[in-house]
């Protein structure tokens, strides 16, 4: 079937534009039922975006979800194996969304990459966040950053966890008065916290931040997540997306589930982030995996308002007829009207409301025009 | 055309004074001092357009992208939890979160204590993380009425100078956090808006230094 553009609506259109990306790249579509047991869900609350979930009683009594979340069932279902598992899904979620705290359908599209995660299917999938975001909106950006970095320079302060957890709530903020204050509620020199203080004013294009890093890291592992970091970008840049890309490291996913690299994407006009991921290792090990993966999501319930005008008329031509029409000669004007590609709607009256380009009359076979709006 | 930058100010004394913070940022607009009923106020020469807003809606205007920063009481930020960049402590509107009781007030553990608060997400966490059963009331507003009517035990809320409780026979029991003005930011704006929103806040910065 031959779709014209214009028929869609804009976030149908991206849906397309990002399978036919994802599909280039040897993903292949996963599709699966909306519903899910519930268990898989109770006991990975923290990975889902919001913890409600809807719930029903199947007919043999178990107790069902319908689905918040895609990410989870694809690493139930996956096998451990040689190679790397490349899937993308485009699927209806239902979780509760933003400040109206009530539950929402959510159309999500994304992938997912599972194996044996090197530095090539890393640039990859962020090359493939880069084109997502570049295929919404020309005007976007897609931060990065690593765990592994924010993790060493908080874990060099020595703080139980929940100071830790408030640690990283601030990071995630950008909150530096936050910082000092929970350092001194805590009883400790708020200059202790200065390289994290300087890790969150660190932020832009990589080739201003990453060599910067370099004088403030001294942990092996963060050393070695920034050395990953500059090869990952140099690639990126070397495949014509690096441009877009800055480092920030407020991007912050729960680290009970993800670990490495991390990334959130922006276009402009549109006010929350539409683009999440990251490598989730500890996920796929907490779910009895040994494969590593790397994936995102892209939230296009949220690019429904973004930049597109509403259309002017609900239809283009109204055409009027009455008890004297001949059904034939109606059935005729239908066709010659909408085989110009325009839209037709037969009526006996204007329906209340009804915007349209022009008001027609069928009589005596002929098609006399009496209203035209440009 | 440039794009502006939206700013949400809070209505009422506080907004005032973080006007005339902006403004000495370099970021004036002399419309908004004229006496008038309007509700937007723009600079198209610095590229910069305020609105009042109610205090407690700040958060929602940031959040949702219709102002790309805004200046919101802790308290707000803390209830609501919107997802922001909060940047900068102002040091203006300075208070604390407090729970008060009548004076001659005595904790009985074993009992479920009754709070009556407009603030109901810090009210629990606060007594969550003390481990504490707790029954919420929440009231909009006069909530000093509540523990001398004994509709609650005690009362979570601002604490500016302790005068209308000390006037009704209140005492603050326990200090939950300080609260003061912060600036946040919308999340992608700060992305798309960078230049603007780095300019207010390092002038602030600086401003708060000299002051100090």
């Amino acid at each position: 079937m031959n779709i014209q553009e214009p028929v869609l609506k804009n976030d149908e259109k991206i849906v397309f534009r990002l399978r036919a990306l994802y599909r280039s790249l040897g993903y292949t579509q996963y599709k699966m039922s909306k519903f899910e047991e519930y268990d898989l869900y109770a006991g990975n609350k923290d990975f889902l975006v919001s913890d409600n979930v809807i719930t029903f009683t199947d007919t043999n009594g178990r107790l069902m979800a319908l689905k918040p979340d895609v990410t989870l069932s694809i690493i139930k279902n996956s096998q451990d194996g040689p190679g790397v598992q490349k899937v993308f899904y485009s699927e209806n979620v239902y979780r509760v969304s933003g400040s109206s705290r009530s539950y929402r359908e959510i159309m999500q599209t994304g992938l997912e990459c599972m194996g044996n995660i090197d530095d090539y299917a890393i640039t990859e999938v962020l090359m493939l966040a880069v084109k997502s975001l570049e295929r919404i909106s020309p005007d976007f950006v897609l931060d990065i950053s690593h765990l592994d970095i924010v993790a060493a320079a908080i874990d060099a302060l020595g703080v139980n966890e929940t100071l830790r957890a408030a640690l990283l709530v601030a990071v995630g903020e950008k909150n530096l008065h936050g910082i000092d204050e929970l350092m001194t509620k805590a009883g400790l020199s708020a200059q202790l916290a200065e390289p994290l203080r300087r890790l969150v004013t660190l932020q832009g294009a990589p080739d201003r931040v990453l060599p910067a890093l370099h004088g403030l890291v001294s942990d092996e592992k963060a050393l070695q997540a920034v050395e990953r970091l500059e090869r990952i970008i140099q690639a990126l840049t070397a495949w014509g997306c690096g441009d877009k890309v800055r480092i920030d490291f407020s991007v912050i996913n729960d680290m009970n589930y993800y670990n490495g690299i991390v990334f959130k994407g922006f276009v402009n006009g549109v006010p929350a982030g539409v683009l999440s991921g990251g490598q989730y290792d500890r996920l796929m090990r907490k779910m009895g995996k040994r494969a590593d993966a790397i994936g995102f999501a892209v939230y296009l319930d949220l690019l429904e308002r973004l930049c597109e005008e509403t259309p002017l008329f609900d239809v283009d031509t109204v055409l009027l007829y009455d008890e004297t029409t001949e059904l034939q000669a109606l059935t005729k004007a239908v066709e010659t009207l909408s085989a110009t590609g325009e839209s037709v709607t037969a009526q006996r009256v204007v329906p209340p409301k009804m915007r349209y380009r022009r008001l027609v009359r069928l009589t005596k076979g002929e098609v006399e025009i009496l209203e035209e709006h440009a | 055309m440039k794009s502006m930058l939206n700013v949400a100010l809070p209505k009422g004394r506080l907004g005032e004074k973080v006007y005339a913070m902006f403004e000495a940022a370099g970021f004036a607009c002399p419309s908004i001092k004229e006496n008038s009923r309007k509700l937007i106020f723009e600079n198209e020469e610095v590229g910069v357009r305020y609105f009042w807003v109610k205090p407690s809606d700040v958060a929602i205007y940031v959040e949702r992208g219709a102002a790309d920063i805004g200046v919101a009481g802790k308290d707000i930020l803390l209830e609501y939890e919107p997802d922001v960049y909060e940047l900068f402590d102002l040091g203006i509107g300075i208070c604390r979160m407090a729970v008060a009781a009548k004076n001659d007030f005595r904790d009985d553990p074993q009992r479920t204590l009754r709070v009556a608060t407009k603030f109901s997400n810090i009210a629990r966490s606060f007594y969550a993380s003390k481990g504490r059963d707790i029954d919420i009331i929440h009231l909009n507003g006069s909530i000093e009425i509540a523990p001398i009517l004994g509709l609650s035990d005690v009362i979570v809320d601002i604490v500016e100078t302790g005068t209308t409780l000390k006037e009704n026979d209140l005492s603050v029991q326990e200090t939950i956090v300080p609260i003061s003005a912060r600036l946040i930011a919308n999340k992608a704006s700060y992305k798309f808006k960078s230049e603007p929103i780095e300019a207010i806040l390092q002038s602030l910065a600086a401003m708060a230094k000299e002051q100090k």
